[in-house]
């Protein structure tokens, strides 16, 4: 039985090895992605293209455009001369941020009331939109809270060192610079791991049906666990050795700390792995050609990776999807990737996640070598 | 071939059904050590079912069968070690050597090295593939690949060997090499099955099995068949053959009228007293045939008159 599955698995790997294309497939695309990957999912909000108008041409206005020139988080372009020009450079997407500020703003200032300052925001990607409104209002209040002191120094400066004023400090733990690269980075190596193992998974099986040698196998004295096991085993070491190399170059490349054990993630991995090997096995067992096993991977990747917390945050769905996410492992081992990363945590805090995956992949293994069986009828 | 040793495959009352269709009807048949047995059908009249239920990777409604005495139903493993199964499409790897593919069949088999490494080679000799072992199967013609099939096919000696169509879309020259490896085999005491829709080459098989719409017409030796038919065969050679057989249409006694090439092939049930008036028949239009003569049956003749089709494949 161990000569039999040790031939099969020999030849899984001349196989995948002696064709160039796959050899490639397992090394570059990864890193590539990785790479690629990593510098475009970010959250982060700079240089947002900025128009300004400025109708009050006063000291106080030009002091007050000063700020947004002198933050990297606004970029501020050629100003607009009149409101319908502003409109049309926001239209056409020139800047995502106007910012209009009407005559008599230096003299509602001076008088001591409320000076309006107009601000129009680019809303089609709401969640940009949002930072770049907040950031808009944090420079606003700090030329106000500016002004008033400038203002109580120059008419009772007795008064200014009894103002209150309430100061922040913030300490954002294990991420202190907010780096979001430093939160994407973790669930890249998690979601290319994978599209990775699924496909190749799914598609050395289902390749063995269409090219009718799983019916040759079938009646040589090899069993279906048999075959089954030396099938993915190797694709389980591919696995593990790609992940290896993702996690590697993402932290390498991005500078992002390791800060856990190498050995609960290598755990983690291995219990991923076998969730991935039963999802790529039961889409083998649902399609006669690779072209099936490619839509239908598709099917199941998409939604694995949207529920997985890996972009769109867990605790803003609704509640009923909250409870399908449950379904999804790549959510478990991204708590474990991002833990083991960032956090530095272990098996005390880690344990619920692995017990899932683990009871996930079991699960899905079965079903997936009950299916195996029927599909060979 | 009908002694005492106990039959290597035994088949009795196989049936299966599809949704929709019975595809093989309760037959029963038996294939000897050292005989060919061949098939023979058209599309769809059941054959590869039946082999596959034989290589235990299809169940069977009911009816029971025995490989070298081993109930393929109830012990399927051990039935796989004697057996050899090479379906129409043998499942070869394209990226692995024509090498690679002969060892991890023997590996499967659990074939010790010792004896792969002769065997192969005689077996690769006898198809006349020996310079091509370390060629990937992917680059093999089809003809070759068909035989390298066959190769790891029969890589461990096994005792019962059922081949679906084994040379629909081969080559003359492999057909013939791939003949030969067949009736080498005979004298390694094996049963050969085999299915073919080329009704000259049932001519080669020892006993030959007509199925037809999953039942089991006849099942004789081909000479035996042959024999056997009650009708007789006329060809007229004719120049214009859509010709004569529309002056035919309506005769009395012919049961069945093929074109054949430049022959018009009848099966009529008695030469002498229908000769006579076909001739006369003929005459009314002059030129219309060149000759007339009764002529031995063959397999073909046999079963296009028992099916009543004119579709059946021709060699």
């Amino acid at each position: 039985m161990l000569a039999r599955m040790k031939q099969m698995m020999k030849k899984e790997f001349i196989q995948v090895l002696r064709d160039k294309r796959t050899r490639f497939i397992l090394i570059i695309p990864p890193i590539v992605q990785m790479l690629v990957f990593g510098y475009a999912a970010n959250f982060e909000v700079h240089h947002v293209p900025t128009v300004v108008l400025d109708y009050d041409h006063s000291q106080e206005s030009r002091d007050l455009l000063s700020h947004f020139t002198a933050s990297s988080y606004f970029s501020v372009q050629p100003p607009a001369a009149d409101a319908t020009q502003l409109h049309a450079v926001i239209e056409r997407g020139g800047a995502a941020v106007g910012i209009e500020i009407d005559a008599g703003f230096a003299r509602a200032l001076r008088k001591g009331q409320p000076a309006p300052l107009q601000v129009i925001v680019d809303a089609t990607n709401s969640n940009s939109a949002l930072i770049a409104a907040g950031y808009v209002s944090q420079i606003a209040s700090g030329f106000a809270q500016q002004y008033q002191r400038e203002t109580m120094a120059r008419i009772a400066p007795q008064w200014v060192a009894i103002l209150p004023s309430v100061e922040l400090a913030s300490r954002p733990w294990y991420n202190p610079d907010l780096l979001s690269r430093w939160f994407f980075v973790p669930g890249i190596v998690g979601s290319l791991t994978l599209v990775l193992v699924i496909t190749l998974t799914a598609f050395a099986v289902v390749r063995e049906r269409e090219i009718g040698t799983l019916e040759q196998i079938m009646v040589t004295p090899i069993r279906p666990a048999e075959f089954i096991l030396s099938k993915t085993l190797p694709f389980f070491l591919i696995g593990l050795f790609d992940v290896s190399l993702i996690a590697v170059v993402g932290s390498l490349w991005f500078e992002v700390p390791f800060r856990g054990h190498i050995s609960v993630l290598v755990l983690g991995a291995v219990l991923f792995l076998l969730c991935m090997l039963g999802v790529g096995l039961l889409i083998s067992t649902v399609s006669a050609t690779q072209q099936q096993a490619m839509v239908t991977s598709f099917f199941f990747i998409m939604p694995a990776i949207t529920f997985s917390g890996f972009g769109f945050p867990i605790s803003t769905m609704p509640h009923w999807l909250q409870l399908m996410t449950y379904a999804s492992p790549l959510r478990y081992f991204l708590v474990v990737l991002r833990g083991s990363y960032l956090k530095g945590v272990g098996m005390e805090v880690l344990w619920p996640q692995m017990a899932a995956m683990a009871a996930l992949g079991l699960g899905l293994l079965t079903v997936a070598i009950l299916r195996f069986h029927k599909s060979l009828d | 071939m009908k002694d005492a040793l106990p039959a290597a495959i035994e088949v009795k009352g196989l049936t299966r059904s599809f949704p929709g269709v019975l595809a093989v009807d309760a037959i029963s048949f038996d294939v000897h050590a050292g005989e060919i047995f061949g098939l023979v059908g058209p599309d769809g009249a059941g054959k590869t079912t039946t082999l596959r239920m034989l290589a235990g990777i299809l169940p069977p409604e009911s009816g029971s069968m025995t490989l070298a005495g081993v109930d393929v139903v109830r012990d399927p493993e051990r039935a796989k070690h004697a057996l050899s199964y090479m379906p129409q499409r043998f499942g070869l790897y394209e990226d692995l050597t024509v090498e690679e593919n002969i060892r991890f069949y023997a590996d499967l088999f659990g074939v010790r090295r010792a004896d792969r490494e002769p065997r192969s080679l005689q077996l690769l000799q006898a198809a006349g593939m020996s310079e091509f072992r370390t060629r990937l199967a992917g680059r093999l013609s089809g003809g070759m690949k068909q035989k390298l099939g066959l190769v790891c096919a029969l890589i461990h000696h096994p005792k019962v060997i059922l081949l679906d169509e084994p040379t629909t879309g081969v080559d003359p020259v492999s057909r013939r090499d791939f003949w030969r490896i067949l009736y080498e085999l005979l004298a390694e005491g094996v049963a050969i099955l085999l299915s073919t829709a080329y009704l000259d080459e049932a001519e080669r098989c020892h006993r030959v099995g007509l199925l037809h719409q999953g039942n089991l017409l006849f099942c004789d030796t081909p000479a035996n068949l042959k024999a056997g038919m009650p009708k007789a065969v006329l060809v007229i050679a004719s120049r214009d053959t859509r010709n004569a057989r529309k002056l035919l249409i309506g005769a009395q006694g012919i049961s069945s009228m093929v074109i054949h090439g430049d022959d018009l092939r009848l099966v009529v049930d008695d030469a002498h007293t229908r000769m006579g008036p076909l001739k006369a028949r003929l005459d009314a239009v002059p030129g219309s045939y060149d000759s007339m003569m009764q002529v031995e049956p063959t397999i073909e003749d046999l079963f296009v008159d028992a099916v009543g089709a004119r579709d059946v494949a021709h060699g």
